[in-house]
């Protein structure tokens, strides 16, 4: 044994031991990358066919996607479609990080605590992308413990809701973690936006003690940060930061269609 | 130690020197990924995976390990068996990944994987040290599944998502209890479960080290200028 504590022995070992190691680790990585991407992917999909609620559990997720949804992506200053970003290859998450494809927000200007805001961001059309039944769009933003993540569905007349869910959000489970739970999910479908005709100031909130009105939601029981956390992004996406303009030529150029 | 039989080597960590309950090493991550079973159920494979072939390979290896970097060589194998083992969840069982994000990771601070193998694969045989290190796998994914069964029960209302006691939020009766859905309720069910093993195995219940005597009285001097 004592020649195992040679140093020429140490240092064998020790390579040894690193290259056998990184081979093992590199080659699993590279191998099961392509599965990987492919249920990053799945689980986007399944989240965006969720929110718009025609998904039935049990679907292939994939083949309802293809006939379903079209994404396109949005200026958000303008409001109008993007021919220059493909929104397959397109990633938003990249663009709000890089100062060219984006801006910073403070104070006032950044209610939903999201720091950096992209310029463009991808949505997603649901049914007759000429005359699509609903759009979904990502939101984010703060809520207690950390970002929460999510998709908000809005149908043909840009102000009616169909759906909001979360896919990612680290907020007490049982208090603030209830927002994903079905029940309080469903009351979200028909509440509206914005007053008729509007599309600047979103009058969607949640509310304590019984939602009375159809800009009104029912808060979280016990969890007033969460709820203040999403009446905020609520407020900051579909405000004029957000998707307002979009969701006005959306109501325009689907009344016209129609 | 070489006459070890396999029932023993195996089944021994479960109870009767179960590295939870009577070893107390890996108590962090039986706090943080315990509030489902199918999410306990899932880290305990994990975990004896990584015990069981970092016990197989440290122990293949041994004769050749310098003791002076005994203990890198073995973090090393443990962390790339980790990575591995994290990889094949993100490819295989994606929605289990998510809930489980950087737990899996952790399982490299796990003491009980290199604990197991400073102890025994340094000294014995591959074959036993693989058994090894499933028994002490196993001993940790039972104490996993036992306290996520208690939480998931009392604070969702459910058993691997199939609910058992209808919960006010969806309609039914039972008010969960919101303690158990935190981490620091998996130590009073830890500290419950040491309690009732060690009551059917007395022999477990540590010596006591010192006896508290009861209180001297304290002798004031009774003085008129304080």
């Amino acid at each position: 044994m004592a020649s195992n504590n040679s140093i020429k022995k140490t240092l064998i070992v020790a390579f040894s031991l690193c290259v056998v190691c990184s081979v093992v680790v590199s080659s699993a990585a590279v191998v099961l990358k392509p599965k990987q991407l492919e249920n990053q992917a799945l689980d986007r999909k399944s989240n965006i066919l969720q929110v718009t609620e025609l998904y039935q559990p049990g679907d292939d997720v994939d083949e309802k996607y293809d006939q379903l949804i079209t994404p396109r992506v949005v200026n958000l200053e303008t409001g109008e479609y993007s021919d220059d970003l493909d929104p397959a290859t397109y990633d938003q998450f990249d663009a709000a990080n890089d100062p060219a494809t984006s801006r910073t927000l403070s104070g006032d200007n950044d209610i939903a605590g999201i720091g950096r805001q992209e310029n463009f961001s991808t949505v997603y059309l649901v049914g007759d992308p000429e005359n699509p039944d609903q759009v979904v769009m990502p939101i984010r933003g703060q809520g207690l413990w950390g970002l929460m993540e999510g998709f908000l569905s809005v149908r043909g007349d840009g102000n009616t809701i169909v759906g909001l869910s979360y896919y990612d959000q680290s907020e007490t489970p049982g208090l603030g973690g209830e927002v994903e739970n079905p029940r309080w999910k469903a009351q979200w479908d028909g509440k509206k936006i914005y007053e008729e005709g509007e599309y600047r100031d979103p009058q969607i909130e949640l509310v304590k003690g019984g939602a009375d009105t159809e800009y009104e939601v029912d808060a979280l029981s016990g969890a007033t940060l969460t709820s203040r956390g999403v009446t905020n992004m609520l407020r900051f996406w579909l405000g004029e930061q957000g998707y307002a303009p979009y969701l006005a030529r959306f109501h325009d150029a689907s009344q016209g269609g129609a | 130690m070489a006459t070890d039989s396999v029932k023993d080597v195996v089944l021994s960590p479960v109870f009767k020197n179960n590295p939870i309950a009577l070893q107390v090493l890996g108590i962090c991550s039986a706090l943080a990924v315990t509030n489902q079973m199918s999410v306990s159920l899932v880290m305990g494979l994990a975990v004896i995976a990584v015990t069981a072939f970092s016990n197989l390979f440290v122990s293949l290896i041994r004769s050749h390990i310098p003791s002076s970097i005994r203990i890198i060589v073995q973090m090393t194998i443990i962390a790339s068996l980790v990575i591995v083992v994290d990889q094949v969840l993100r490819a295989f069982a994606y929605e289990m990944s998510k809930q489980l994000s950087v737990f899996v990771g952790l399982i490299i601070t796990n003491c009980i994987v290199m604990g197991r193998a400073e102890a025994y694969a340094m000294q014995n045989g591959p074959v036993m040290s693989f058994l090894d290190g499933v028994g002490n796998g196993l001993g940790y994914a039972v104490i996993l599944l036992v306290v996520g069964f208690v939480r998931e029960l009392l604070g969702s209302g459910s058993v691997f998502g199939l609910t058992v006691l209808p919960t006010v939020q969806n309609g039914g009766w039972y008010v969960p209890n919101g303690l158990m859905l935190l981490p620091p309720s998996a130590f009073f069910v830890i500290g419950l479960f040491i309690w009732v093993l060690r009551w059917f195995n007395p022999d477990q219940v540590e010596k006591t080290e010192y006896r508290i005597v009861s209180n001297s009285k304290a002798k004031i001097k009774e003085t008129a200028n304080v």
